[in-house]
C-alpha cells in the first residue's frame, strides 16, 4: 500500500503531497523535510530505494522534481518505479510537455489526475488512455 | 461587499505569492488572503466559495494553518453543482483526515451522493470515502459501497472496489459481505476493474481466513487462466509498457497467486505452469520486465516446493546480481535473504558475488549485502569470509564501519572454531575499529583470554605488540592494559611461547612504559586511565623492582579532578606504602569467570554484570535495597563483603522515622558522593564508622570526609578484588546520636547465651577510673565464626550514671550485632549488661578488634569515654 506521495523540487518546496494515512500537520512537515533530505543528496548511480523509518521510499528525479512514493517494506519496488513513470507520462500528456510551473498553477487538476490514478493507496487504473479520457469528461462538466 | 473579498483569482494569488522575494513578504500576502477568505466565510459568501477554497488549498500546501476553512468544505459538498462538489471533496481530502471529528458531519452528504443519479458525483464520493473515511463512516456506508460494486459503469465499479479495501481495513468484521461481490469481479475483462478486484481480494485474504479459503477453492484456476491469457495476448497499445501488456496487472495477479498458493500444495500445483512460463518468457532488459520477474521469483519462493521452479528462480536472482543496474542488484539481495530459508545451498554458490556487493559504493546495497553475508556464514566458511570482511573494514567509511564491526564481532563470537583464531580476529578488529566495538564485546574478549590459560602468553604478547603500533583505538588500549597488568610476568619472562610466535623481549620497565603511556595520553578516557592505574598496582606486585617508579606514576594522579582517579590513586598509594604485606594477596591473578555463566548472563542481562569480571568495576552498588522498615539491627551491620548497605533512601527514612536531629556531625550526603553515600550517612548517624588508616586527625569534619572517602574507596577495592579489603582500624567520634535509646525499643530478642562450644576466658575490655567493661565469650556450636559476647559494665564510682549508652565500631570484616542493655541506668557500684554478637568473616586469619564509646550522665554532666579493645583472644 502506498502511504504517501510527494512531489518536491530540489529546494525542498512541496508541489504535491497526498497522504493515504492520517498524520498531523506538523508530522507531515517533518516527513516532507526528512524525505527531501534523504533523496536530494543521493547520487544518481545509487538505487532508487531508500529505507525511511519502518517503510521504504521509492523515488525518481524528473528534471527538477523528485517524485517520491512511500510504501510498505514488503512491496515490490520495481513495480512502483514503473507506476511513477506512468504517472509522469500521464501528466506529460495532459499538460503537453509538462513543466514544474504547470503543476504549480494547476495543482487542483494534478490532484484530480492523481485521484483517478491511485485510490486508497492502491492503483486504480493502468491505462494512460483511460485516465486521459476520464479527465476530459470531467473537464467538460466544470 | 468588502472590496478585498475574493477579488483575486486563484491564478493571480499564486503569481503574487511566487513573486515574493522574501519569506516575510510571502507571509504578508498569505495573511491578507487568509483575512479576505475569513471575511468571506463569515459573510457566508456563496459566489466565490469555491475559488476561496482553492486558494485555501494552495495556502495549505505552502504550509500555513487553514483550519478555519474546514466548515467551508462541508458547505461546498452540500451544494448541488458538480464543480462545487468537486472542489469541496478535494479540499476535504486535503485539509481533513480521519481523526478529525468534523468528518462525521460529511457522512450524510456522502450517503446522498453515493445514491446520486450523476455517476461522476458518485465517483467523487467514492474517492473521498476511499481516501479518508474513519471506522464509523465505513460502517455506516458499507452497504452503499457494496451495492456499487455491481454498478453498470466500470469506473464506478473499480472505485468501489478500492473503497471497499479501505472499509475492510478499518472494519475487518465487514469482510464477509465483500467476498462474493469480489469473486464475481474477478471474472471481468476490463483491466481497471480487474486490477482493483485483484487488490481487493488480496486484502480480503489478509484480513479474513474465510475469504482466503473461499478464493483458494473457487478462484485459483480462474486467476491462472487470466494470467495465461494476458501473457499470451497480442500487442495492446493501451496497456503496453515496454513490450509487455499491462505489467501492473501481471504483478498483482502474481501477488494474489502467492497468497493463495502459500501453504497449499494443490493450489501451488495449479500455478506451476504459468509461473514457469512467466519466468522464462519475460524479457528482462527493461524495468517492467524485471519487476514482473522479481514478483514471480517471490511467488515461487513462497509457494509449496517444486524443485525445478526453485532452481529457475535462484538462477534469475543470480542473473540479477550481476546486472549493472543498482536497483536490480538491490532487489536481488533482498530476495536472496528470503531464499536463504528455502534453499541455503543455492545461495552459497553466489557467495563471491555477494561479497563483492559488500564493497559497493551504494550504501543501501552494502547494507543489504552485509546482512546477507551474515546469514551465509557457517562453520566451514567463517574463516575466509571473516578475512574478507576485516580486510574491507579498513576501506569502509565511518557510518558503515560501526555496522560492519558489529557484524564481524558477532560472527567471530558465534562461529570461532578455536580460541586462538578468535583472539587474533578480535585483535585485528580492535586495531582497525576499536572505537566502534561495543563494551560487551571487549569484555567478552577478556573473559575468553582469561579462560584460555595456555594462550595467556600469546595474548599478552600480541596485545603488547599491537598497543605499540596502534594507540588511537581506545578498546584495544584497555584490553592491552588489562592483560599487561594481569600477565605482566608472563610477558616479561616469555612464558608459554607458541611455535608461531616471533620472539620478543620485553623488560619490566617496557611493560610499565606501555601502561604509563596509556595514562599519560590526554585522549584516554576515564575507563582507560582507571584500568591503567589498577594494572600498575598489579605490576608493582609482580615487578618489585619497578615499585618505586610505579608509585610515582600513581601519585601523579593524586590531585586529579576526576574523583575516580583520585580515589584510586590515593588508595593504591596507601597500599604501596603501608600495606605491602597484603599487596600480593590483593592483586593475585583474577579468578577466572566461567564462560558459560558469563554468556548466559550476558544474553539475559545488562552489561553491569560484566563489571565483576574485569578490572574496571565502577562499583555499581545496585545491591539489595533493604526495605526501609527492616529491623534496625541491620543498620548496625557493618558488613560490606556482600551487597552494599541500604541506599540513602533508607537512611533518610530512618531520619524521618526517628525524628532525630542528626545534623551536628553527620554531613548530609552530597550529590557528588558515589552511590555508597547512603552507607556513609547511616554510619555517621549511628556514629559507627571506619576511618582511613593513614589519618588520625580528630576534628570531626575531617574524619567525616575521610570516612566517606574511605568507606567508598574500600568498597571500591571490594569490587576490584574478591579478597576483603584492609582492616581499617579506628573509629570516628561522631555526634552522640541518641538513636541507641530508641533502638532499645526496637531491639530484637536478647541473645541467648549458649555455653556450648569452646570456652574462652573473659576479658576486661576497657577500664577507667569510673567504669569497667568486661566481656564474656561464648560460641554457638557449629558456628565458629560467630561469637556471643556478654558485656558487663561496672560502675566504679559512687555516683549514679544515667542515660548510659554503649556504642561499638568494628572493621569491615566483622559484623556486629548489639542487643539492648539490661538498663540505661548504672547504679553506683552496680553493673548492667549488654549482649552482642560478632561474626568474623576472617575467622582464623584476623582476630577481633573493636573501638568503643561510652556515654553517660553523671550528676547532670555529660561524660564520654572512648577506647579500643585489642586484646581479644586470637582465635575468636
Amino acid at each position: 500500500m502506498i502511504r504517501f506521495i510527494l512531489l518536491q523540487n530540489r529546494q525542498g518546496k512541496t508541489r504535491l503531497a497526498k497522504y493515504y494515512v492520517p498524520l498531523e500537520d506538523s508530522e507531515k512537515h517533518k516527513v516532507e523535510y526528512e524525505v527531501h533530505r534523504l533523496v536530494v543528496n543521493r547520487d544518481p548511480k545509487f538505487t532508487n530505494f531508500v529505507e525511511f523509518r519502518t517503510h521504504k521510499v521509492i523515488y525518481r528525479r524528473y528534471a527538477g522534481l523528485f517524485f517520491s512514493l512511500c510504501v510498505d517494506i514488503t512491496d515490490n519496488e520495481l513495480a512502483y518505479l514503473e507506476s511513477i513513470h506512468l504517472f509522469v507520462e500521464i501528466l506529460d500528456h495532459f499538460f503537453s510537455n509538462v513543466c514544474e510551473l504547470d503543476l504549480v498553477f494547476n495543482f487542483h487538476k494534478v490532484y484530480l489526475i492523481l485521484d483517478e490514478f491511485i485510490l486508497a493507496g492502491e492503483l486504480q487504473e493502468t491505462s494512460k488512455k483511460a485516465i486521459i479520457e476520464r479527465m476530459g469528461e470531467l473537464e467538460k462538466l466544470d | 461587499m468588502n472590496p478585498f473579498s475574493s477579488g483575486t483569482r486563484l491564478r493571480d494569488m499564486i503569481r503574487a505569492i511566487r513573486s515574493c522575494k522574501t519569506a516575510a513578504e510571502e507571509r504578508a500576502v498569505v495573511r491578507k488572503e487568509c483575512a479576505a477568505i475569513r471575511a468571506a466565510i463569515s459573510e457566508n459568501d456563496q459566489d466565490y466559495r469555491h475559488r476561496n477554497l482553492a486558494k485555501l488549498m494552495f495556502i495549505h500546501m505552502l504550509g500555513y494553518p487553514t483550519h478555519f476553512g474546514q466548515m467551508e468544505c462541508l458547505k461546498l459538498i452540500a451544494s448541488s453543482g458538480f464543480p462545487e462538489k468537486r472542489i469541496g471533496y478535494l479540499a476535504l481530502m486535503l485539509l481533513l483526515d480521519e481523526r478529525q471529528e468534523v468528518l462525521m458531519l460529511v457522512t450524510n452528504s456522502l450517503k446522498q451522493d453515493l445514491n446520486h443519479s450523476n455517476q461522476y458525483i458518485i465517483g467523487l464520493a467514492l474517492c473521498a470515502l476511499g481516501n479518508i473515511c474513519s471506522a464509523e463512516m465505513a460502517r455506516d456506508l458499507a452497504p452503499e459501497v457494496e451495492r456499487l460494486l455491481q454498478f453498470r459503469d466500470p469506473n464506478i465499479r473499480k472505485k468501489a472496489a478500492l473503497c471497499s479495501i479501505r472499509i475492510i481495513k478499518k472494519v475487518p468484521d465487514l469482510a464477509e459481505n465483500f467476498i462474493n461481490p469480489a469473486a464475481s469481479l474477478l471474472r471481468e475483462k476490463h483491466h481497471g476493474v480487474l486490477i482493483t478486484a485483484v487488490q481487493l481480494c488480496t486484502d480480503l485474504c489478509k484480513v479474513s481466513s474465510e475469504a482466503l479459503e473461499y478464493f483458494r477453492e473457487k478462484c485459483t484456476e480462474g486467476l491462472v487462466k487470466t494470467l495465461k491469457d494476458m501473457a499470451n495476448s497480442s500487442y495492446s497499445p493501451e496497456y503496453d509498457v515496454a513490450g509487455i501488456t499491462d505489467p501492473f496487472l501481471h504483478i498483482r495477479l502474481l501477488k494474489l497467486l502467492r497468497i493463495l498458493g502459500q501453504g497449499d500444495p494443490d493450489a501451488s500445483d495449479c500455478m506451476n505452469d504459468i509461473l514457469a512460463q512467466v519466468a522464462t518468457k519475460i524479457e528482462s532488459n527493461k524495468n517492467a520486465g524485471n519487476a514482473i520477474l522479481y514478483e514471480c521469483v517471490g511467488t515461487i519462493m513462497s509457494i509449496e516446493d517444486n524443485g525445478g521452479l526453485r532452481v529457475l528462480a535462484i538462477n534469475i536472482l543470480g542473473r540479477f546480481l550481476s546486472n549493472r543496474d543498482n536497483n536490480i542488484r538491490y532487489v536481488a539481495l533482498n530476495m536472496l535473504m528470503k531464499a536463504m530459508t528455502v534453499d541455503a545451498q543455492a545461495v552459497q554458490r553466489h557467495r563471491a558475488t555477494i561479497l563483492e556487493c559488500v564493497k559497493d559504493s551504494d550504501a543501501s546495497i552494502r547494507k543489504k549485502a552485509l546482512d546477507l553475508v551474515y546469514l551465509l556464514v557457517n562453520e566451514s566458511n567463517v574463516k575466509p569470509l571473516t578475512k574478507e570482511l576485516i580486510g574491507y573494514l579498513e576501506a569502509s567509511d565511518q557510518e558503515f564501519k560501526g555496522v560492519l564491526t558489529d557484524k564481524i564481532c558477532s560472527l567471530v563470537e558465534k562461529f570461532s572454531p578455536e580460541k586462538i583464531w578468535y583472539i587474533d580476529q578480535m585483535l585485528k578488529v580492535l586495531s582497525e575499529a576499536g572505537s566502534f566495538v561495543k563494551d560487551e564485546v571487549w569484555h567478552a574478549l577478556i573473559v575468553v583470554i582469561s579462560n584460555a590459560s595456555d594462550l595467556h602468553g600469546y595474548s599478552v604478547r600480541a596485545l603488547y605488540r599491537a598497543s605499540q603500533t596502534t594507540t588511537e583505538q581506545e578498546s584495544l588500549v584497555r584490553v592491552a592494559v588489562w592483560c599487561i597488568g594481569e600477565y605482566g610476568d608472563i610477558l616479561v619472562n616469555n612464558v608459554g611461547m607458541l611455535d608461531i610466535e616471533e620472539p620478543i623481549t620485553v623488560t619490566e620497565s617496557d611493560a610499565v612504559d606501555a601502561v604509563e603511556v596509556a595514562i599519560k595520553r590526554h585522549t584516554s578516557d576515564l575507563t582507560t586511565k582507571a584500568m591503567a592505574l589498577i594494572a600498575l598496582l598489579k605490576l608493582s606486585s609482580r615487578f618489585p623492582s619497578c615499585s618505586a617508579r610505579i608509585k610515582d606514576i600513581i601519585l601523579q594522579n593524586k590531585q586529579s579532578f576526576v574523583l575516580e582517579l583520585q580515589q584510586r590513586s590515593i588508595e593504591f598509594n596507601c597500599i604501596l606504602q603501608k600495606h605491602q604485606n597484603v599487596r600480593a594477596a590483593l592483586v593475585e591473578r583474577m579468578p577466572v569467570l566461567d564462560e558459560a555463566t558469563f554468556s548466559g548472563r550476558r544474553a539475559g542481562s545488562l552489561p553491569t554484570s560484566v563489571s565483576t569480571s574485569t578490572g574496571t568495576a565502577h562499583n555499581i552498588p545496585n545491591g539489595i535495597a533493604k526495605p526501609a522498615a527492616a529491623p534496625v539491627a541491620d543498620l548496625l551491620d557493618l558488613s560490606s563483603d556482600d551487597a552494599p548497605a541500604p541506599s540513602s533512601s533508607g537512611g533518610d527514612f530512618l531520619q524521618d522515622l526517628l525524628g532525630v536531629d542528626l545534623s551536628t556531625a553527620s554531613a548530609p550526603p552530597s550529590a557528588s558522593q558515589p552511590p555508597k553515600g547512603g552507607t556513609d550517612v547511616l554510619l555517621d548517624l549511628l556514629s559507627i564508622g571506619t576511618s582511613p588508616p593513614a589519618q588520625s586527625s580528630s576534628s570531626a569534619s575531617d574524619i567525616l570526609s575521610s570516612i566517606q572517602d574511605n568507606t567508598a574507596s574500600l568498597a571500591n577495592l571490594n569490587g576490584l578484588t574478591s579478597l576483603s579489603p584492609l582492616s581499617a582500624n579506628g573509629n570516628s567520634p561522631a555526634s552522640p546520636a541518641p538513636v541507641m535509646d530508641l533502638l532499645d525499643g526496637f531491639g530484637p530478642s536478647p541473645q541467648k547465651n549458649e555455653e556450648n562450644g569452646p570456652a574462652y576466658p573473659s576479658l576486661v575490655a576497657y577500664e577507667s577510673s569510673s567504669l569497667r567493661m568486661s566481656f564474656n565469650f561464648s560460641k554457638q556450636p557449629g558456628n565458629p565464626q560467630t561469637t556471643l559476647i556478654q558485656a558487663t559494665f561496672t560502675n566504679l564510682s559512687p555516683n549514679v550514671y544515667n542515660d548510659f549508652l554503649f556504642q561499638a565500631a568494628v572493621p569491615k570484616f566483622l559484623q556486629l550485632h548489639l542487643d539492648p542493655a539490661s538498663s540505661n541506668t548504672l547504679p553506683a557500684n552496680g553493673s548492667i549488661s549488654q549482649s552482642m554478637k560478632v561474626t568474623n568473616s576472617q575467622h582464623g586469619k584476623k582476630s577481633l578488634v573493636m573501638r568503643i564509646r561510652i556515654a553517660y550522665k553523671m550528676n547532670g554532666k555529660e561524660v564520654l569515654e572512648e577506647g579500643q579493645v585489642n586484646n581479644f583472644p586470637r582465635d575468636l
